[in-house]
């Protein structure tokens, strides 16, 4: 690890709402590095106050998901300091541009945040504590070997003589960073792998904890903002004179291309005035587009002769032809919006030598790029104070737009504090969203009934070819992450081996902006591959368990997690009177996981009671189980939500829904109880958490639905089939 | 001029009678612990007590609220003592990112003051909040936890 000393300045946003201050202080010696308040930084992990308090650096961002806690416990393992004393801060990623990334990648997406960064962070802490023991031996002039670090307390073994992290923490500050230090062997983890409470409750439970959207800066004005309702659109024109006087309006300005926002002195008084400001928008061609239109687009990709192939095997297309047998079936996933709780927003103060935004990001790097963009500043003129988020699931990392806009407001007034925060309609109507897709399945029997061949077409919208086309044009246009789940290998292979298959998809790409949402593309390939496994279990007279098992012989982890599931929910026993049930499995973001529901229906299938969703997931080592449950149970509430209740529909070429009235989500009443089995597998690769589980529940419930009703539910969402969550 | 009565202090906002009682908590008197989440009183982030009942304040005008007790999430608290059900959302870990839990604790405050040992059933009925983290089976074990204390 590379680690310049430099002053160090600490975003003190997130629990004031106030300036970030920085300083070096002259008795500290020209190589200490101190925090705000005058604490000398061991190294760019750890700093120590003198009363022992640990404050642990993470740059990936708290969304709910525990990865704050997760990171520090990393830190605090090899550290060996007192958990009790431990607190959090984000650097900024303008320091971290200073000091060359020594905290590595700020990007909090595709649950990478421990997997990813769990040898780094757990090397900080244990340099952090070499150095300390370092320190103390120096000080009592003995051999550091005598020296042993505990919750803390430095103890020299043969005399007994102690002291505490506190009162070494100068010293050590001085010394020379280790260039190579040992971590624990797994088994003598202490506190990696406990159920430890989150760090960041207390303030949760009584207002205080600060959202972007809670930020107060003094002199600071709020905007509302609206964008062109069809993509692509541009205002045509705007008439400011007609709200210009309405209560608190400060201006009324034109934002890019594509949008208008009131700047007020109160968000309520810029919100009421923009909704009655007369906008003309040039809508463009996409004006045309339809859910139908999108939807006949997709339709035409489900037969095309070109598909880019994500997994192959022998030959699936002759092996087809020559079936004795053959199941074909077409499912369909709508476009979804993330919705988290909290809008859209950011806050911007922009003046010719500094631009500096506040914002719930999922991605630091990603804002300070969007503001040196917007600003036209150089990056040692820019900064960005992380805020924790009121809910992210992938809408506030690779998107920073609600960023450029403030900054480009702010641009217009300097100096002035400019908080920008989106309504629900807006942000419901200018999503990021789940990808639409639809898949032809075809699976081939021969004539002993044995599955032999598996065609999977995919036809629908790429995310990278709009987000990241680099990646998609290295690829010869193929777009990898399309195939998360079913590819044929890394962190997002397959779970299956069959003698024939052919998994492809052809891209059809309409207007509407995709994006990464909660598990991104294994939702609608679970519900695809997991509903048809079991079509073709029945299509073969096998139970759908033992089905999948005799293609898993070689994804032993895979089997194992379905094994869990089945096994904990008595597959082979008989559901309870008037219960049903169902099962699914994959591999995710390198995690394994699976699920079993067992749903009740009523009404003839009209009204489908979720009770109980077994869940088993494998990332190969358990850093919180607490923490692995609450994501696990949370992650299929926004996954049923998804599959009983909502869809993001098009006409006239702008999102139809715009608040939880058209866009449901499910309610503590429809919460079904959810078991999870945590298995620690092992392994050099660690798996994810915060996704992979979530797109196991929509295939399981479907497959028990069918149990239920005899009827194959092959679109998302429900309620489009009249069928409600109860 | 309105007169609003918040956590037992009395405050003037100067606000068009119409305008909903969550944005002159948040932007006038400046308590931001009651948040937004939709405006058309759906999702719960946004409850207060008014005379001890749970409304949806982004739905409530300023002006029905005039004259009444107005309880928010950061008068819960009594001398620095929570209540007893951030005391079980503590213990027991319940929020994840947090922001509709000013809500949710809102809401759960006053059921318990209606039904001190609510059924499962009664839970169901009162706790129509969202949540997009999904952090409801934490919240069901806490109310029950409380129940349990009042045994």
């Amino acid at each position: 690890m590379k680690m310049t000393r430099r002053s160090f300045i600490v975003s003190s946003a997130a629990a004031t709402g106030g300036l970030a201050l920085g300083f070096r202080l002259p008795f500290g010696g020209p190589e200490v590095v101190r925090a705000a308040d005058g604490s000398p930084e061991i190294n760019a992990w750890v700093v120590i106050q003198p009363n022992d308090t640990v404050v642990i650096r993470c740059v990936r961002s708290e969304m709910g998901q525990g990865t704050i806690t997760g990171l520090a416990q990393m830190v605090a393992e090899e550290l060996e300091c007192d958990w009790k004393k431990v607190k959090y801060e984000y650097p900024t990623p303008g320091e971290s541009v200073k000091r060359k990334r020594p905290w590595g990648d700020f990007s909090t997406g595709g649950s990478r945040g421990i997997r990813t960064s769990h040898d780094y962070v757990r090397q900080g802490g244990a340099a952090a504590r070499v150095m300390l023991v370092q320190a103390a031996a120096n000080e009592w002039k003995v051999p550091v070997s005598e020296c042993v670090a505990a919750n803390s307390v430095i103890t020299h073994k043969p005399t007994g003589r102690k002291t505490t992290y506190g009162k070494v923490a100068e010293a050590a500050a001085r010394l020379e960073q280790p260039k190579n230090v040992t971590l624990k062997d797994p088994k003598d983890w202490k506190l990696i792998g406990k159920p430890i409470k989150r760090l960041d409750t207390a303030d949760k439970v009584n207002g205080r904890q600060v959202y972007g959207f809670d930020l107060k800066l003094p002199g600071m004005v709020n905007a509302a903002i609206k964008e062109s309702p069809v993509f692509g659109g541009k205002v045509k024109s705007f008439d400011a004179a007609a709200v210009s006087s309405m209560r608190g309006v400060k201006k009324v300005m034109q934002v890019g291309d594509t949008a208008v926002a009131v700047v007020a002195d109160h968000w309520w008084n810029a919100k009421t005035a923009l909704e009655k400001l007369p906008i003309v928008w040039d809508e463009g061609p996409n004006a045309k587009v339809s859910s139908e239109s999108i939807a006949e687009m997709l339709k035409a990709g489900l037969d095309a002769e070109q598909g880019f192939v994500g997994n192959q095997a022998g030959n699936a297309k002759q092996a087809l032809a020559g079936a004795a047998k053959k199941v074909e079936a077409v499912y369909s996933y709508p476009y979804q919006n993330h919705v988290c709780m909290e809008p859209m927003n950011a806050t911007a103060r922009y003046t010719a030598d500094k631009c500096e935004v506040w914002v719930p990001t999922q991605d630091g790097e990603a804002s300070f790029a969007a503001v040196l963009a917007a600003s036209g500043l150089p990056a040692d003129k820019c900064d960005v104070y992380k805020i924790n988020l009121g809910g992210g699931f992938g809408r506030r990392g690779a998107f920073q737009d609600y960023v450029t806009q403030a900054v480009m407001i702010a641009k217009e007034m300097p100096g002035t504090p400019v908080k920008l925060l989106w309504s629900r309609e807006e942000d419901m109507v200018q999503g990021r969203y789940h990808p639409v897709m639809q898949c032809k399945m075809v699976g081939g029997f021969d004539a002993n009934n044995n599955l032999t061949s598996l065609h999977m077409r995919l036809s629908g919208q790429s995310i990278l070819a709009s987000v990241r086309p680099a990646i998609v044009e290295q690829q010869k246009g193929r777009d990898p992450l399309t195939f998360q789940g079913v590819f044929d290998s890394g962190e997002h292979s397959f779970g299956y081996t069959m003698p024939n298959l052919l998994i492809d998809h052809a891209m059809r790409n309409p207007h509407v902006p995709p994006g990464f949402w909660r598990g991104v593309n294994i939702n609608q390939n679970a519900v695809f591959i997991e509903s048809f496994m079991d079509e073709l279990a029945e299509a073969a007279g096998k139970d759908p368990v033992a089905f999948r098992l005799q293609f898993m012989k070689e994804h032993p982890r895979n089997a194992k997690v379905l094994q869990a599931v089945a096994d904990k929910i008595g597959w082979t026993k008989p559901a309870p009177k008037g219960r049903f049930r169902g099962v699914a499995q994959m591999k995710a973001f390198n995690s394994f996981v699976a699920a079993a529901a067992e749903i009740s229906v009523q009404d003839g299938g009209k009204k489908v009671k979720v009770h109980r969703i077994v869940a088993a997931t494998d990332p190969g080592y358990a850093v919180n189980p607490a923490q692995i449950e609450r994501q696990v149970s949370g992650s299929f509430v926004y996954g049923l939500s998804a599959l009983f209740m909502q869809e993001c529909t098009v006409k006239d070429g702008r999102i139809v829904e715009t608040n939880f009235h058209q866009y449901d989500s499910m309610r503590i009443a429809q919460m079904p109880r959810v078991e999870t089995i945590i298995v620690q597998g092992g392994g050099d690769t660690w798996g994810g958490i915060g996704e992979p589980t979530i797109c196991v529940a929509a295939p399981a419930v479907l497959n028990a639905y069918y149990k239920a009703t005899g009827k194959r539910i092959r679109s998302v969402p429900l309620k489009n089939h009249g069928i409600t969550m109860v | 001029m309105a007169k609003l009565s918040i956590n037992g202090k009395t405050f003037d906002v100067d606000v068009d009678p119409n305008q909903p009682l969550l944005w002159a908590i948040r932007e006038q008197v400046g308590l931001t612990g009651t948040k937004y989440g939709c405006g058309i009183a759906q999702c719960g982030a946004c409850t207060v007590h008014i005379d001890g009942a749970p409304v949806r304040s982004c739905s409530f005008p300023v002006s029905a609220a005039v004259g009444k007790k107005i309880t928010t999430i950061e008068g819960l608290a009594e001398g620095g003592k929570l209540n007893k059900v951030q005391e079980a959302w503590l213990r027991h870990d319940v929020p994840q990112c947090g922001y509709c839990q000013s809500g949710m604790i809102m809401a759960v405050t006053a059921l318990l003051k209606e039904k001190p040992k609510p059924t499962d059933a009664d839970i169901n009925a009162a706790i129509t909040n969202i949540c997009r983290c999904g952090t409801f089976q934490q919240v069901r074990e806490a109310i029950h936890s409380i129940s349990k204390q009042s045994a």
